[in-house]
């Protein structure tokens, strides 16, 4: 019987030999991290157990992510302690702010994720680096403590659901669109333990940066991990990354998904999660008016240089309304400079937004665009809970950066064919 | 292990941001942490429970981040365990991990109310709602999964782990 691309990477970091769905395994960990937020308790875990060295210094990392530049005393020292761990352990990879960015940009940025690699990180969205073909787990602190301490974790062996996207996508419709499309589809507990493959010629023929923003947004099914087969354009990526050998792992043709679901993407507008779940998706022509007090293009869904391309397009030569601030945070270091480069930064100036370093900053409420009460939002980051960017009674919409960077310019929740 | 406490009942979703909201995430202080428990969804969440009570909860509860805190918050504000018609695979993790007891029963969602009496014999399985005298069986927990709980969390359960490998 034929294998999953999950099935396939866990038995490859596994003893146990034929492994089968629902089978709870130990399984070798290629690289692990956890941020500011996690990384204190996980070190704290560490710690307990009684090791002094983690598993192996070239395979652990810490990024110092959601409340930097810190934002206040209690966030500095959180980031003291896996800052100072960090050096204590003389680990290879650590990311200090000026050299960082959102763990989940960043980690497949330096070449430290990779196609049939075994992840796992302390922060829910870890399944971006399923866009390379790696099985990426998000996990808790102490999950994560464990794996400094053993290399290896407890796993129960998934079932995956396959996800097939064929036909040629819309104007202005992107890898975020068709994820929000899809959780509005199955809901949010729709993949719920399991592993969410994403295939088909639309795949296929999508860039990396929308791909990692697919595989981003798994975890607001309840998925497991989100994974799409490494191919030449995933080779491509990685080619200047990193001299290390990898494996490509496909799922065979006869794998077993417990569900398939087909969509045409030609029936796919741009769409709109509306408050308080990312299932509530809606197509930017059943919106209808809704006023906005800010936009925020950014996070680790969203904040790819093609994202801020796409941005830029609509802002060149526009304004932002009187009314809206528009918070623009470019995912990593390296894509702020690619965005001065290429002009990007200018536009945004210009059109009057503010450009904010590399931080998952609003997204979690946590600093750099905070709402007020009854404020509103149009996001390109990942949840819209109850007071998710601020007070609790404000409201987050998500949406793709082409719905966010128009609805900046109007004042209110729009299509980008309004401004363009 | 018998516990027995009253009922606080959810609806489906129970987000991390709502358990934990991430203002307070820099922090990793128990106490400060349970302070705020499920402040956006009651303010007074945190002063109304008594040590022991139960969360009873729909489908998908603790989805959202990674967050422990969420666990940890519900934990230290003196919930003794929580009983939903399902759970976020990571929050499940994280609860299991740190030793906060969590059931899945759809039956006793369906037929408990806010307030009523629940007595949960975890070694029988048997979830009781004394208000109403209904009985539910809860399914036993995957071995490997008792052995955590045996071993009271992951941490000393792994410690074991390590201390056999360094023989």
């Amino acid at each position: 019987m034929g294998k999953t691309i999950a099935e396939k990477i866990i038995q490859l970091h596994c003893a146990k030999k034929d492994i089968k769905i629902g089978d709870l395994i130990k399984a070798k960990v290629d690289f692990a991290f956890a941020n500011d937020i996690t990384g204190p308790l996980a070190i704290d875990v560490f710690k307990q157990i009684g090791s002094e060295r983690v598993y192996d210094k070239n395979k652990v990392t810490f990024v110092p992510d959601h409340f930097t530049p810190n934002k206040d005393i209690k966030s500095a020292e959180q980031s003291k302690i896996i800052r100072e761990f960090s050096q204590e352990q003389g680990l290879t990879n650590y990311f200090e702010v000026g050299k960082c960015g959102i763990e989940h940009a960043l980690i497949p940025e330096k070449g430290l994720a990779l196609p049939g690699q075994l992840i796992v990180g302390a922060d829910s969205h870890t399944p971006t680096s399923g866009a390379l073909g790696a099985l990426a787990i998000g996990v808790g602190s102490t999950d994560l403590g464990a794996v400094l301490a053993t290399g290896e974790i407890w796993l129960k062996v998934p079932e995956t659901i396959n996800f097939i996207y064929n036909g040629e996508l819309n104007k202005w419709v992107g890898g975020k669109d068709l994820i929000l499309y899809t959780i509005a589809q199955i809901g949010v507990d729709g993949a719920n333990y399991k592993v969410m493959e994403f295939s088909g010629e639309t795949i296929k023929n999508l860039s990396m940066d929308n791909r990692f923003t697919i595989c981003n947004m798994a975890i607001e099914a309840g998925g497991k991990s989100g994974i799409i087969e490494a191919d030449a354009l995933t080779l491509e990526y990685l080619k200047d990354k990193t001299d290390k050998n990898f494996q490509l792992i496909k799922s065979d043709p006869d794998a077993q998904y417990v569900k398939v679901f087909e969509y045409n993407v030609s029936n796919i507008e741009p769409q709109v999660a509306f408050p308080h779940l990312p299932d509530k998706g809606k197509p930017i022509s059943e919106v209808g008016e809704i006023r906005i007090d800010q936009s925020v293009i950014g996070s680790c869904t969203n904040g790819h240089i093609e994202d801020l391309r796409i941005a830029a397009r609509i802002l060149k030569n526009n304004k932002v309304d009187s009314k809206v601030r528009l918070i623009i945070i470019p995912a990593t270091q390296q894509i702020y400079l690619d965005a001065m480069e290429e002009g990007l930064l200018k536009i945004f100036i210009e059109a009057g937004a503010v450009i904010s370093p590399p931080t998952c900053g609003p997204c979690l409420g946590g600093h750099m665009g905070i709402l007020a009460k009854g404020e509103r939002a149009i996001s390109t980051t990942n949840r819209n809970f109850v007071g998710r960017m601020g007070h609790p009674e404000s409201e987050v919409y998500l949406s793709g950066p082409a719905v966010a960077a128009a609805s900046a310019i109007t004042g209110k929740i729009s299509s980008p064919e309004e401004v363009v | 292990m018998i516990i027995k406490g009253s009922v606080w009942k959810f609806g489906d979703n129970i987000d991390t941001d709502v358990i934990i909201p991430a203002r307070y995430l820099n922090t990793s202080d128990t106490q400060e942490l349970a302070a705020h428990c499920m402040e956006d969804y009651d303010r007074d969440f945190v002063k109304k429970i008594k040590e022991g009570d139960i969360i009873v909860a729909g489908e998908n509860f603790g989805c959202g981040s990674s967050r422990e805190h969420a666990p940890i918050a519900i934990k230290a504000a003196g919930i003794s365990c929580i009983i939903a018609k399902s759970f976020a695979r990571i929050f499940y993790r994280n609860a299991i991990n740190i030793g906060l007891l969590i059931f899945e029963s759809s039956e006793t969602f369906e037929y408990s109310q806010q307030g009523d009496i629940l007595e949960v014999d975890t070694e029988k399985g048997i979830i009781k709602n004394l208000s109403n005298n209904k009985k539910f069986q809860i399914s036993p927990l995957p071995e490997f999964i008792q052995n955590i709980i045996a071993a009271k969390g992951l941490v000393e359960y792994t410690k074991k782990e390590v201390e056999r490998r360094k023989l």
